[in-house]
C-alpha cells in the first residue's frame, strides 16, 4: 500500500474541468487565497505536534528556551524514556496487548451483529440498532465505579482483563456502527445470487459476504484499535503499578531524567514514540480511515 | 452455526416468507453482541444505581434511599456538583461552537483546494490520532509558565494556576484535538453536493455568500448536526484533558472528573454511584433534546432503514 499523494487523491475529471474554468478567469486570486488558508490549516494541525517533536530533542538546559528548533539536538530524552526509572517498554507492551484483545473481541462479536442489522430483515431491528447507538452515549464513569469495585473484589486490579472488559463497552458499539455502513454499501445482489445457487443465508454470509467485507472489517479494526490504544480513564483507574500501565497512563505519570527535573522532555519524547506509529498507520490508510470515520455521518 | 429446533419449525411453517428465515438467523447473529453489552454496560450501570441507594463507610453499608442524590443536588455537596455541571456544560458549549466554526471553515477551504486535499486529509488526521492523554501532556507543557504559549504571547500567565486561564488552556487543547475531526465529517458532507447546483446558482447571479447560505449550509446540515451530536456526547463526558492538565483544580473538575474523584480517591462508591447516575441522566436528556429539537436522526444516519419520519 502506498501513501497517497495530493495529486493522486483528486478526481482527475473534476479537476481538469474546474481548472479550465479557473484559467478562463485570469489570475486565480481565489485559489491563491485558498492555498494560503490551506497552509494555515496544515499549520494549525501540525504545529503542536512539531513542537512536541522539537522539544523531545532538546537537552535539559535548553528545554525552556522556546527556540523553534533544537540548537544542540540530543537523544537524552529518548534514552530517559527507556531508562531505569520509567517502565515504558512494559507500557508499550501492555497497550499493544490490551488494544489488540479489545479489537479482536469487538470485531468477533461486532461483525455478525452488524451483518444482521445491515442486511437482514427482522422484527426489533431498529430497537437493536438504537440500543447500540444508545450505548455509545454512556459516560465511561457510569460503568467505571461498579466495575472497579467488582474487579477489586476479584483481585483483578492491575490485570489486562480489568482494562479489556470495560473497553469493550465502547469498542463494540463503535465497531458495529462502522461495520453496519460498510455492509450496507455492498451490492444487494450478492446474497440473492448465493441463494439462487443453493446457499442458505448463513452460508451466503460466511462464504460470500465475509470474504468481500475484509477491507471494511480491516478499516474498522484500525479505528477500534486506535480508540482502545488511546483510552485513558479506565486504564488510569484499573492500573496502579507501572508494570500494568498502558502508555497513556504511563506518560501522564512520567518522571524526569533526574528526580528533580521537570519531566518535560521525557514526556514529549514518550509522546512522540506513542504517536509516530499511529501517524504512520494514519498516513498509509488515510483513505480507509476517513471512509470509516465518515461512514454513517453522510448519506 | 447452530439453529434451535424452534427456529427450524418456524422456518418450515412459513416457507416462502424470507422474513421468518431472516428472523431466526438474525437472532443468533445479534444475540451474542447484546449479551456482551448487557454484561459490560447494563450490569454495571444497574449495580451502580442500586449501590447509589446505600451509604458509604466501612463494613455493612446502610440503605439510605435517595440521600446520596439529595446530598449531590441540594445537600452538603451541592456546590461541587453544580460547579462541575456548570463547567462541563461551559466546556461543551464553548468547544462545540469553536470546533464547529473552525471545522466548517477548514472543510470549506479543503473542499475548494484540489491539489492539496491529500495533504489536508493527512494533517487533519494527526490531531485525531494523537492520544488525548498525550495531547493533554503536550498542551500542559505548552501552557507552562515558562512554556511556548507565554513566550509567543509575551505574557507571564500561570495558566493552570487560576480558574479562567485553566479553562482557556483546556478549551484550546480540546479545540486543537477535535476541530479537525469535525472538519473531516463536514468535508465528507460537502463532497456529495453536486457542482452543478453551484453553477446553476452562479448563472442565476447568486453571490458567494448567498451560495453558502442557501446551498452549502442546508445541504451540509445533516452531516454537521451528526458531527455536533458526536462532539456533544464526547464533550459532556470530558475527562482526560482536565484530569491531566489541571487535575480538576481551579474549577475545572468536569462531572467525569468529579465522579472518579469521589469514587476512587475518596472511596465513596454510594455517593459516586449517585453522581454517575446523575451524569448519565444529564447526558441522556441533553442528547434527547438535541435530537428532538434539531431533528438529527442518528439511527437513520447509521443506516437503519426507518420509514421517513415527520
Amino acid at each position: 500500500m502506498t501513501i497517497q499523494t495530493a495529486a493522486q487523491t483528486t478526481r482527475p475529471g473534476v479537476r481538469s474541468s474546474r481548472d479550465a474554468a479557473r484559467m478562463r478567469r485570469g489570475i486565480p486570486w481565489g485559489s491563491i487565497g485558498t492555498y494560503v488558508l490551506l497552509a494555515a490549516i496544515t499549520f494549525f494541525c501540525l504545529a503542536p505536534f512539531y513542537w512536541m517533536f522539537v522539544t523531545s530533542l532538546k537537552g535539559s538546559n535548553e528545554i525552556f528556551d522556546n527556540s523553534l528548533w533544537p540548537i544542540n539536538p540530543t537523544l537524552d530524552n529518548y534514552a530517559a524514556v527507556f531508562g531505569a526509572q520509567n517502565t515504558f517498554v512494559f507500557a508499550l507492551r501492555n497497550s499493544a496487548i490490551i488494544a489488540s484483545c479489545v479489537t479482536v473481541i469487538a470485531l468477533f462479536f461486532g461483525v455478525t451483529a452488524a451483518y444482521a442489522i445491515a442486511r437482514l430483515e427482522f422484527r426489533g431491528k431498529n430497537v437493536v440498532l438504537g440500543l447500540f447507538l444508545a450505548t455509545s452515549m454512556f459516560p465511561g464513569v457510569a460503568i467505571l465505579t461498579p466495575l472497579f469495585q467488582l474487579f477489586a473484589d476479584l483481585g483483578w486490579i492491575n490485570t489486562y482483563q480489568a482494562m479489556i472488559i470495560p473497553d469493550i463497552s465502547f469498542a463494540l458499539p463503535l465497531g458495529v456502527y462502522i461495520l453496519v455502513s460498510f455492509f450496507r454499501a455492498m451490492p444487494w445482489e450478492l446474497e440473492a445470487a448465493a441463494l439462487v445457487d443453493g446457499c442458505t443465508r448463513g452460508q451466503a454470509f460466511r462464504r460470500i459476504i465475509l470474504p468481500l467485507a475484509v477491507p471494511g472489517v480491516f478499516t474498522t479494526a484500525i479505528l477500534v484499535f486506535i480508540s482502545a490504544w488511546n483510552e485513558f480513564m479506565i486504564a488510569n483507574a484499573m492500573s496502579q503499578t507501572p508494570a500494568a500501565q498502558p502508555v497513556t497512563v504511563a506518560i501522564a505519570q512520567f518522571t524526569g531524567i533526574s528526580q528533580y527535573d521537570k519531566p518535560y522532555g521525557t514526556q514529549m519524547a514518550a509522546g512522540v514514540i506513542v504517536t509516530i506509529p499511529l501517524i504512520i498507520i494514519v498516513l498509509i490508510f488515510q483513505r480507509r480511515i476517513v471512509s470509516g470515520l465518515t461512514a454513517g455521518g453522510v448519506k | 452455526m447452530s439453529i434451535s429446533p424452534r427456529v427450524l419449525n418456524r422456518r418450515r411453517s412459513r416457507t416462502g416468507t424470507g422474513r421468518a428465515k431472516d428472523g431466526g438467523l438474525a437472532f443468533w447473529l445479534v444475540i451474542p453482541s447484546v449479551a456482551v453489552l448487557t454484561l459490560v454496560i447494563a450490569f454495571p450501570v444497574i449495580s451502580s444505581i442500586i449501590r447509589s441507594l446505600f451509604g458509604d463507610g466501612i463494613g455493612e453499608v446502610p440503605f439510605v434511599g435517595l440521600d446520596n442524590y439529595a446530598q449531590a443536588l441540594w445537600g452538603y455537596n451541592a456546590d461541587d456538583f453544580w460547579a462541575s455541571t456548570g463547567v462541563t456544560y461551559l466546556f461543551t458549549a464553548v468547544t462545540i461552537v469553536l470546533e464547529t466554526l473552525i471545522g466548517l471553515g477548514m472543510a470549506l477551504v479543503a473542499n475548494r483546494a484540489f491539489r492539496g486535499r491529500g495533504l489536508i486529509r493527512a494533517s487533519v488526521l494527526v490531531p485525531w490520532a494523537v492520544p488525548t492523554a498525550v495531547a493533554a501532556v503536550l498542551w500542559k507543557w505548552a501552557f507552562d509558565p515558562q512554556g511556548i504559549i507565554n513566550s509567543l504571547l509575551g505574557t507571564d500567565i500561570i495558566w493552570t494556576g487560576s480558574s479562567v486561564p485553566s479553562m482557556i488552556a483546556i478549551i484550546v487543547a480540546d479545540t486543537w484535538k477535535t476541530a479537525p475531526f469535525v472538519a473531516l465529517l463536514v468535508l465528507a458532507g460537502l463532497q456529495v453536493i453536486p457542482e452543478e447546483v453551484y453553477e446553476a446558482a452562479k448563472i442565476d447571479g447568486a453571490s458567494a455568500w448567498k451560495r453558502f447560505v442557501f446551498i452549502t449550509l442546508p445541504l451540509v446540515k445533516p452531516a454537521l448536526l451528526v458531527a455536533v451530536l458526536f462532539r456533544m456526547l464526547d464533550a459532556l463526558r470530558m475527562y482526560d484533558l482536565p484530569e491531566i492538565m489541571t487535575n480538576g483544580a481551579n474549577g475545572t473538575a468536569t462531572l467525569s472528573v468529579l465522579v472518579v474523584q469521589s469514587t476512587l480517591s475518596q472511596l465513596k462508591p454510594g455517593y459516586g454511584g449517585a453522581l454517575s447516575t446523575l451524569t448519565f441522566l444529564l447526558i441522556f436528556v441533553t442528547a434527547y433534546l438535541f435530537v428532538r429539537l434539531l431533528g438529527v436522526n442518528a439511527v437513520e444516519q447509521a443506516g437503519g432503514r426507518k420509514g421517513k419520519k415527520q
